[in-house]
């Protein structure tokens, strides 16, 4: 136990108590974890290597499948998160068969093209969708328990953050295990990968399924939350917020995305009052500098003050690899 | 099928294909000299469309001729190639030649997002509509079908005067020859004492200044808005892309393509309009994984 894994704990537990010692944050910090949860996703690809520009694809789909479902008789939130996470995933299975044959340029965009004709096909399918003004999700039951608003919203707060927690862990079971190392060396060395008479296809299909779910995670949380999914959940705009905030926590890290997920979040609610004209443009300054200047994000210089911090006791026992930047 | 909505649909197709290509055109040569695919392109198409229409709105509001939309526009496309394109490369693109493609993409999606704001601030969240030159130039009967000038005969001229022009700049000119030339091998070309950092600026400048032409010759078509630059990024990827990153002739083939399967769609199921382009692209690259004119890249081991 060094200080590097004490003080997230603490954090952690800190956030835990939000809900009754700064009751006005928690719907604030909802939507922060649930945003988290969809980053975990583009930091999952950001780690072999891949930036996605349309991930929003996911987070909308998933949305408004729990939509659908909550105007049926099924509405409650369990059935709103499986119908929903299934939904991401088998929309990343399909989007994900063809954009795994490509690296860079092309799965970046060829993802933001995917969002943008899901985007189109909500705007004009009114119908359906309800176009621009998009489908109200009515507040579900929890596992068949027709709860109050108040009591709703807490429970929420801690089924957001209780997800937060197992599927972060999650993530990082996969990145350790020998399917997410293989999933990493995509960006390592692929042609390696190809020479131990691994598909680099599959593996990285592997980690696109399951980046889609985290994303369709992500945006079901954010719809029940809201009460309502528009079509903006599948913009390009919501696309490059999740690239932002991935790249802000820090490329590739796990904890990072949390992290800089809550920081986005509360930075936007106070700020976004004196700048909502700019936001995208003050985004835009803040991922230069970060990009380069401090590549390895939050996540990076939370390790470097932990380094410094720890290199009297432990030099250099077991520490763990620092966090992945961008640039290898 | 009667014969006039096939000769509207190609009309249609064809001025739309002259537009798409002059954006495209001009991401194609950008990232075929500096292997960087630029997603604010379609920001400067839009501050190419805004300038065009605000400041021709103006003038011609203040009882000057409309024939002087037609130098507006490029000096719409100069001021966007000059001074938006020139200071992106210099001050920020030159800094990650040698990052990662992803670090790069990231950088360029940057720029994008600040220029969607920039336009917004300048220019607010009205639309506006300026179609003077369309206008002047007035119609033209087809076999029995009337078109605007403007759209039939106009925009295809340029967009051929582009295609032309560019190649025969690359392969005749000097300092086309010079771009080619960085473009085949930057150690070699520097080698033998060419300056690739001032290749590399005067690309960026050119490609940035086609994208504002396109933007520019845009606007009298249709209304300037917020959100033209989002869409026109990922259209002119798809055409891009379905030719092959770096082929310029390629992409007008391309937006030949694109234009017109996307102006038949309008005919006959308007609700695919919009998907039409994807789709194409989509099915070039299941058949032909580096679109239509490329050539498969050698990996590196």
């Amino acid at each position: 136990m060094t200080i590097r894994h004490i003080l997230p704990a603490i954090a952690l537990l800190l956030i835990a108590t939000i809900p009754f010692t700064a009751p006005a944050l928690q719907i604030l910090l909802t939507l922060a974890l649930a945003k988290a949860i969809a980053v975990m996703g583009v930091t999952l690809l950001l780690r072999a290597g891949q930036v996605s520009f349309g991930h929003a694809l996911f987070f909308g789909i998933a949305a408004y499948a729990a939509a659908f479902v909550a105007a049926s008789s099924l509405d409650d939130l369990v059935v709103l998160l499986i119908a929903g996470t299934l939904g991401a995933a088998v929309s990343g299975l399909i989007v994900g068969l063809f954009v795994v044959r490509y690296r860079g340029i092309f799965f970046g965009m060829l993802n933001l093209a995917f969002s943008m004709i899901f985007w189109s096909v909500l705007e004009k399918f009114y119908h359906y969708t309800g176009g621009a003004d998009g489908l109200r999700l009515p507040r579900p039951s929890v596992l068949g328990l027709s709860l109050e608003r108040a009591p709703f919203e807490l429970l929420l707060f801690y089924v957001t953050l209780g997800l937060t927690v197992a599927l972060g862990w999650f993530v990082l079971r996969f990145l350790g295990s020998p399917v997410g190392q293989l999933f990493q060396t995509v960006k390592t060395n692929e042609t390696r990968l190809e020479y131990l008479g691994i598909s680099a296809r599959t593996t990285l299909l592997k980690g696109y399924v399951l980046s889609a779910a985290l994303c369709g995670t992500g945006g079901i949380l954010v719809a029940v939350a809201q009460g309502i999914v528009t079509p903006s959940y599948a913009y390009w705009i919501r696309s490059g917020e999740m690239v932002f905030i991935a790249v802000l926590g820090g490329a590739g890290s796990i904890p990072g995305a949390v992290v800089g997920a809550v920081a986005y979040e509360v930075v936007r609610a106070y700020a976004a009052a004196f700048a909502a004209d700019i936001w995208q443009l003050v985004l835009g300054v803040f991922l230069l500098a970060v990009i380069l200047f401090a590549p390895g994000g939050l996540a990076g210089i939370y390790e470097g003050l932990a380094n410094r911090l720890s290199r009297r006791d432990a030099p250099s026992a077991n520490r763990k690899p620092a966090a992945k930047e961008v640039h290898s | 099928m009667d014969y006039t909505i096939v000769l509207l649909a190609i009309f249609d197709g064809l001025s739309y294909a002259a537009l798409v290509f002059m954006v495209a055109v001009g991401l194609t040569l950008i990232f075929g000299v500096l292997r960087i695919l630029n997603v604010a392109h379609g920001s400067l198409y839009a501050i190419g469309a805004y300038l065009t229409a605000s400041i021709g709105g103006a003038i011609f509001a203040a009882g000057f001729a409309p024939i002087l939309a037609f130098p507006l526009m490029l000096i719409a496309a100069a001021l966007v190639g000059i001074l938006l394109g020139g200071p992106i490369e210099y001050l920020l693109l030159r800094r990650i030649y040698h990052k990662p493609e992803v670090l790069q993409l990231l950088v360029t999606f940057a720029v994008f997002m600040i220029l969607e704001d920039v336009q917004r601030l300048v220019w607010g969240n009205q639309p506006y509509f300026e179609a003077s030159a369309l206008q002047m130039l007035g119609n033209i009967q087809v076999f029995g079908v009337y078109y605007t000038v403007y759209q039939l005969i106009l925009l295809p001229v340029v967009a051929a005067l582009t295609l032309i022009g560019l190649r025969v700049f690359l392969r005749k000119t000097l300092t086309g020859r010079l771009i080619t030339a960085v473009t085949e091998d930057r150690e070699a070309a520097q080698s033998i004492g060419i300056d690739a950092n001032r290749v590399y600026l005067l690309t960026f400048v050119v490609g940035a200044g086609l994208a504002g032409l396109g933007g520019a010759l845009a606007s009298p078509t249709t209304s300037v808005l917020p959100g033209i630059g989002a869409e026109m990024i990922v259209l002119s990827f798809a055409v891009v892309a379905t030719a092959g990153l770096g082929r310029i002739e390629g992409a007008a083939i391309a937006a030949l393509l694109i234009g017109l399967g996307r102006s038949a769609a309008t005919y006959t199921f308007p609700e695919l309009q919009v998907l039409v382009p994807y789709l194409i692209m989509l099915a070039v690259l299941l058949v032909r994984p580096e679109g239509l004119f490329g050539s498969p890249a050698a990996r590196k081991i």
